[in-house]
C-alpha cells in the first residue's frame, strides 16, 4: 500500500532504506532453511541442526534451580511481592546499586578474581548489541574510522556502524600464524588508513574472539594497550565471552593489563570494556548489557545514552540476588567451563574422526572449523559459498561461512556447540562422519576397481581421500544447487 | 582530534536544563514524612504511583507469571533464550488488546504492526533513526516534555522547531501556527519531515482535540510529511471530554488506503497508564510496513527483557483485570487531580483545565515580578529551595510565555500531597518577611491571650473555628 520502496526513500531517512544493518546478505540462506526443516530428535530427526546460533544452552538447568530456590528474588512470588511498587517504579539510569555491585562482582569473578571492578563504572545497555553502538556513540563520529581485527562477528557491521555513521576498516588476521592478531598488523592498518585521509578514533576487538574462540595472550594485550596509548586511539575490548573459557585456559582481560602495566604506558581514558550475560550465563533473553569505561566522560555519556536501553528492573533484582549469591556463583562458572570443555573435546574429537580439524582454540561457543581441503577452489569464495550449501541441503546443517566472518582466507567454517543437547550434537557429529565416509568409500571403489595405485600409507590415503572428498563435492556442486533466496524472518543477527 | 565524539561533548542531552537541575536538588534533600520531613516533595515526576495495589494482588492470585510457567509447565529455558525482535507473540497481542482497550475499542490494532523498544524513550528515538536524516526537523508544538530534546535529537542529528502554542487559546495547536512553524523550518534550511505530537499532553494534560487532529491530518497530507502521536498518557485520561486517538480519526474520516495512512505513527508504553517505567516497555506502531521493518531491526539495540514480556503478557491479557484497573486507576486519578486543583486554588492559583495526565498545568504568572523568563527561574528556585517543592518551570518545556509551571500528582501519597499545597499556600499567602512577622506577631498574641485567660475563656474556646485554636 502506498509507495513502492524507490520512493519510501523520499519519505523514510536513509538509514531506514540502507543496507546497513546486514540483514540483506545471502548468508540468511541457512537461517531460512532451517526455519523451514528444523531439527527435532524425535519429532522432525531429520531436519536441519542449527550450528550457526552462539548460544550457550548447557547452564541453564543451574539458574533455573537457583530461581527456583529464591524467589524473594521475584517480584511476583509470594515472598517477593513486597518490592514490586518500588521496582516496577524504579528507572533510574544509574541502575539499582545491588545490580551494578552485583554486575561489577560477577564480573571480577568471570575473570578469575584477578581483577576488581568498581560498580560506579558499570553502565547498563541493551544487551553487548546496544552496549557496542553506545560505545561508538561516545567515542566517534560519523565518518570516523575504528580498526577491527577480522575474522569478526558479522553484526558489528550493523551494531558498529548503521546508526552511527562510524566506518570500521578490518585488521585481517590469517592461518598463516594461525590467526594471532598482531601489533604489527593494526600498525600497518592505521598507517593505511591515516594514508587515505582516514581519521582512526580507536581499535576494538572482542576476547576471547567470535568467530576463532581463541583468546589474546597477556604479552600481545598489553602490547596493544601500549600501542593506543602512543597513537592515543581507544581501545575497545567486547568481554562477552570471558566466562566461556574452557577448564584450564587462562583469559587475560584487558582490565588485568591496566591493572599491571606501567602508568606510564598507558592511558586509561583509552579503555573500554564492553561485557554481557547472554553468553557467559547464556541468558540473551534478559538483555543485560554493560559498558565499562575507564574514562569518567565516557561513563557519564554512557550512563545518560543508556537510557535508550536499559535493563528491566524487574531482571536487575534477579540478577543483582542471583550473582551476589557467591556459592552459586562459582559453582556455576566452574561447571559451566567443565561442561563447555567436555562438549568443546567431544566436538573437535568427532570432527577429527571426518579428518576435519579446527583451529586450536581455548573459548568460546564454538569451533573454527578447517574444511579448506573440500573447496573446489581454494582460493575462491565461491567455492566457500557452493561448499555451504552442500553443508545445509545435503548433510542438514546450518553453520556460518567464514565470509560472512569477513575472513579473508575461503575454507573455513564456524560451527557452534553450546547450542543443544548431547544427542543432537552426537547427530551432528554422525551425519558429518556419514557424509564424509559415503562419499570416500564410493569413490575409494571406483578407484580400486579401475586403478590399482592404492598405497597403504596413512598419509596418502588422507590425501586421495581429501582429493576424493573433493572430487564427489565438485559431483554435488555440478549438480546445480541453488540456495533459496529469501531472507530468513527472524533476524539470524541477534543469534550471531 | 577530539579524543571523545561531538555527541559525548556537547550538551544535547539536555541534562544541564532545569527540569534536571531540580531532580538534583531533590536527590540531595528528598522528602520522607517520617525522616526527612523537611525535605524537597517531589512534584516533577510525572509517575503514577496510585493503582500499583491493583497489580500487586493480581500477582497474589497468578503465581504462574511469577515463576515462570506457562500453564504449570516450567518455560525458564525458552524466556532466558528467547531474543527475537519480533517479540513474544502473546505479548505484542496483549499490548495490541490493551491499545484497543483505551481507546474504547473504537480503532483496532494489529500485532505485526507492533515494535517493542525499551520504553517510550528508545521508541520516539527510534522513529527519528527511520524517518530522519542528520540535519532533518521535527516540529513540535510547546510546550512540549523536556526529553524530547534528548530523544529526539542527540544521537539522531535531527532538528525540533516549535509550534508556538499560547495560552491566549488554552495551548491549542492551531493551522496557522503550524504553517508558521514550517516557514520557520524553511527560513534556517532545515528539510520538515513530519510533526509529533503528545496526545494527551505532556505538560499540559489535556487531550487533543478532534479540530486540532483535522488539522494535523490536513496539514501532514498537503505537505507530505509524516505525524507521531506519543500517546503514551492515553491510559489517564480521567474525565470528558475524552480521549480521541490519531488512528480514529483516520478511520471516521476513511483514509485506511490513502498515503497519510501509512505516514501516521504511534508510540506507546506502560510507563505511565501502569505506572511500570522500570520495566521498560515502550511500543511504536505504524501502519507503514517498511517503518515496522525498520524500526524491528533497530529495536536490536534496546530489546525487552523477556521474563517482562512474559510477565505483561500474562497480566494484559487478563481482560478482567484490564478492565478493572483502567477504571479504577482513572478514578483515582480524577480524584488526585481534584486534590490538587482546589489546593491550589486555595492559594489563589490557577490551573489550565485539564483531562488527563499525571500533573497540572499550572499559572503563576501573576506570582512573578516581572513577565520575564528571568522571573520565571526566579521564582522557580524559591519554590525549589525554599517552598522546598519540586515543579518544572514552562521555559523547560520550551514554553513562550513566562510564568507556567508543570506541577505533577500522582508519584505521592495524598498526606504529601496535603504538605506539599499547604507549603504553597503558605509561601503564597505570606511571601514577605514583613508579612510573616505580622503572623507570628498575631499568633503570640492569641497564645498569650490564651494562657491569661484560659480558665476564664475555657467555654468560649470551644466555639471557635479550628484554625483559629
Amino acid at each position: 500500500m502506498g509507495l513502492p520502496a524507490k520512493n519510501k526513500g523520499a519519505i523514510l531517512s536513509k538509514i531506514a532504506t540502507n543496507d546497513q544493518h546486514g540483514e540483506n546478505s545471502e548468508y540468511f540462506d541457512g537461517w531460512k532453511a532451517y526455519d523451514k526443516d528444523p531439527f527435532h530428535l524425535s519429532r522432525n530427526p531429520h531436519g536441519i541442526i542449527q550450528m550457526g546460533l552462539a548460544e550457550n544452552q548447557l547452564c541453564l538447568d543451574l539458574i533455573k534451580d537457583w530461581v527456583k530456590k529464591n524467589p524473594e528474588a521475584s517480584i511476583c512470588t509470594l515472598e517477593g511481592v513486597h518490592q514490586f511498587s518500588d521496582i516496577a517504579n524504579f528507572q533510574d539510569y544509574h541502575g539499582l546499586k545491588k545490580f551494578r555491585q552485583a554486575i561489577a562482582h560477577f564480573m571480577g569473578k568471570a575473570r578469575g578474581g584477578k581483577v576488581t571492578f568498581d560498580p560506579e563504572r558499570v553502565v547498563m545497555s541493551g544487551g553487548a548489541t546496544g552496549a557496542n553502538e553506545t560505545i561508538m556513540f561516545c567515542l566517534a563520529d560519523p565518518g570516523d574510522v575504528f580498526l577491527i581485527p577480522s575474522p569478526y562477528y558479522a553484526a558489528f557491521d550493523r551494531d558498529l556502524r548503521w546508526r552511527t555513521g562510524v566506518e570500521i576498516i578490518p585488521v585481517p588476521c590469517s592461518s598463516s600464524n594461525n590467526f594471532k592478531l598482531t601489533v604489527e598488523a593494526v600498525d600497518w592498518a592505521y598507517k593505511k588508513a591515516q594514508e587515505s585521509n582516514k581519521k582512526v578514533k580507536g581499535l576494538i576487538l572482542t576476547n576471547p574472539s567470535n568467530p576463532l574462540g581463541t583468546m589474546l595472550d597477556k604479552d600481545t594485550l598489553t602490547n596493544l594497550v601500549r600501542f593506543v596509548t602512543r597513537k592515543n586511539i581507544h581501545l575497545v575490548v567486547d568481554e562477552i565471552y570471558a566466562a566461556t573459557v574452557f577448564a584450564g585456559g587462562d583469559f587475560v582481560s584487558v582490565a588485568e593489563v591496566v591493572n599491571d602495566v606501567d602508568i606510564s604506558e598507558v592511558n586509561v581514558d583509552l579503555i573500554h570494556i564492553v561485557y554481557s550475560l547472554s553468553k557467559d550465563m547464556g541468558l540473551p533473553g534478559f538483555r543485560v548489557g554493560i559498558v565499562y569505561s575507564y574514562n569518567d566522560s565516557v561513563v557519564s555519556c554512557a550512563r545518560k545514552m543508556s537510557s535508550f536501553g536499559l535493563v528491566s528492573s524487574q531482571t536487575q533484582l534477579m540478577l543483582a540476588s542471583m550473582l551476589s549469591d557467591d556459592r552459586f556463583v562459582d559453582n556455576f562458572l566452574m561447571e559451566s567451563s567443565r561442561r563447555l570443555g567436555i562438549r568443546h573435546k567431544v566436538f573437535t574429537t568427532g570432527l577429527k574422526k571426518a579428518d576435519i580439524s579446527c583451529l586450536t582454540s581455548d573459548a568460546g561457543l564454538f569451533a573454527w572449523m578447517d574444511l579448506r581441503h573440500l573447496l573446489r577452489d581454494r582460493n575462491s569464495f565461491e567455492s566457500e559459498i557452493e561448499l555451504w550449501h552442500i553443508i545445509i541441503d545435503k548433510v542438514k546443517l546450518n553453520v556460518s561461512p567464514g565470509s560472512s566472518f569477513h575472513c579473508t582466507e575461503p575454507g573455513w567454517f564456524r560451527v557452534c556447540f553450546a547450542n543443544m543437547d548431547d544427542d543432537t550434537l552426537h547427530v551432528a557429529l554422525g551425519r558429518i562422519q556419514d557424509f564424509v565416509s559415503k562419499n570416500n568409500n564410493k569413490i575409494v571403489e571406483q578407484i580400486s576397481e579401475n586403478d590399482q595405485v592404492i598405497q597403504n600409507n596413512n598419509a596418502k590415503k588422507q590425501n586421495w581421500r581429501q582429493s576424493n572428498l573433493r572430487l564427489s563435492f565438485r559431483r554435488l556442486y555440478e549438480d546445480g544447487l541453488s540456495s533459496p533466496g529469501i531472507m530468513s524472518p527472524h533476524s539470524p543477527l541477534l543469534r550471531a | 582530534m577530539g579524543l571523545l565524539s561531538k555527541k559525548a561533548t556537547c550538551n544535547t542531552h539536555g541534562q544541564d536544563s532545569s527540569y534536571f537541575l531540580g531532580w538534583e536538588e531533590y536527590e540531595k534533600n528528598p522528602y520522607d514524612e517520617i525522616k526527612n520531613p523537611d525535605g524537597i516533595i517531589q512534584m516533577g515526576l510525572a509517575e503514577n504511583q496510585l493503582s500499583f495495589d491493583l497489580i500487586e494482588s493480581w500477582l497474589a492470585k497468578n503465581p504462574d507469571a511469577a515463576n515462570f510457567k506457562r500453564e504449570g509447565q516450567s518455560i525458564f529455558r525458552e524466556l532466558a533464550l528467547f531474543q527475537d525482535y519480533h517479540g513474544l507473540p502473546s505479548f505484542k497481542k496483549a499490548m495490541a488488546d490493551f491499545m484497543s482497550e483505551n481507546r474504547g475499542n473504537r480503532v483496532s490494532f494489529n500485532p505485526n504492526k507492533l515494535v517493542l523498544t525499551a520504553g517510550a524513550t528508545s521508541a520516539n528515538e527510534t522513529l527519528m533513526f527511520c524517518l530522519a536524516d542528520r540535519g532533518d526537523a521535527f516540529l513540535l508544538p510547546t510546550p512540549y516534555y523536556p526529553g524530547f530534546d534528548r530523544d529526539l535529537k542527540w544521537r539522531t542529528g535531527a532538528e525540533i522547531v516549535p509550534i508556538q502554542c499560547t495560552s491566549a487559546n488554552g495551548f491549542r495547536i492551531t493551522k496557522s501556527a503550524l504553517e508558521e512553524a514550517y516557514e520557520q523550518a524553511q527560513k534556517l534550511n532545515l528539510k520538515v519531515k513530519g510533526v509529533l505530537i503528545t496526545n494527551p499532553s505532556n505538560p499540559l494534560g489535556t487531550t487533543t482535540t478532534r479540530t486540532e487532529l483535522n488539522h494535523l491530518l490536513d496539514f501532514i497530507s498537503r505537505k507530505k510529511i509524516h505525524l507521531i502521536s506519543d500517546e503514551i498518557y492515553s491510559g489517564t485520561v480521567f474525565t470528558s471530554p475524552g480521549f480521541i486517538s490519531v488512528m480514529e480519526v483516520l478511520k471516521d474520516r476513511k483514509l485506511e488506503n490513502t498515503d497519510v495512512f501509512d505516514r501516521v505513527h504511534i508510540v506507546y508504553s506502560l510507563s505511565k497508564d501502569l505506572g511500570l517505567p522500570g520495566f521498560r516497555v515502550g511500543v511504536i506502531y505504524s501502519n507503514d510496513d517498511f517503518v515496522v521493518s525498520a524500526a524491528t531491526k533497530m529495536s536490536s539495540f534496546g530489546l525487552i527483557s523477556s521474563q517482562t514480556q512474559y510477565l505483561l503478557s500474562t497480566l494484559l491479557s487478563d481482560k478482567n483485570f484490564t478492565k478493572n484497573y483502567l477504571e479504577e486507576n482513572q478514578i483515582r486519578l480524577k480524584n488526585r487531580h481534584k486534590k490538587l486543583v482546589s489546593g491550589l486554588e486555595a492559594a489563589g492559583i490557577e490551573c489550565l483545565k485539564s483531562n488527563a495526565g499525571l500533573f497540572c498545568w499550572v499559572d503563576m504568572r501573576h506570582l512573578l515580578k516581572s513577565n520575564t523568563f528571568e522571573a520565571e527561574i526566579e521564582l522557580w528556585k524559591k519554590i525549589v529551595y525554599e517552598v522546598k517543592l519540586n515543579i518544572s518551570p514552562g521555559s523547560s518545556c520550551h514554553c513562550n510565555e513566562p510564568g507556567w509551571f508543570r506541577v505533577c500528582f500522582a508519584n505521592m501519597s495524598e498526606e504529601t500531597l496535603k504538605v506539599a499545597l499547604d507549603r504553597l499556600k503558605g509561601f503564597v499567602d505570606g511571601p514577605s518577611s514583613t508579612r510573616r512577622s505580622q503572623i507570628e506577631h498575631q499568633r503570640l498574641k492569641n497564645l498569650r491571650k490564651m494562657k491569661v485567660s484560659n480558665w476564664v475563656f475555657r467555654l468560649s474556646f470551644h466555639d471557635r473555628e479550628p484554625e483559629e485554636r
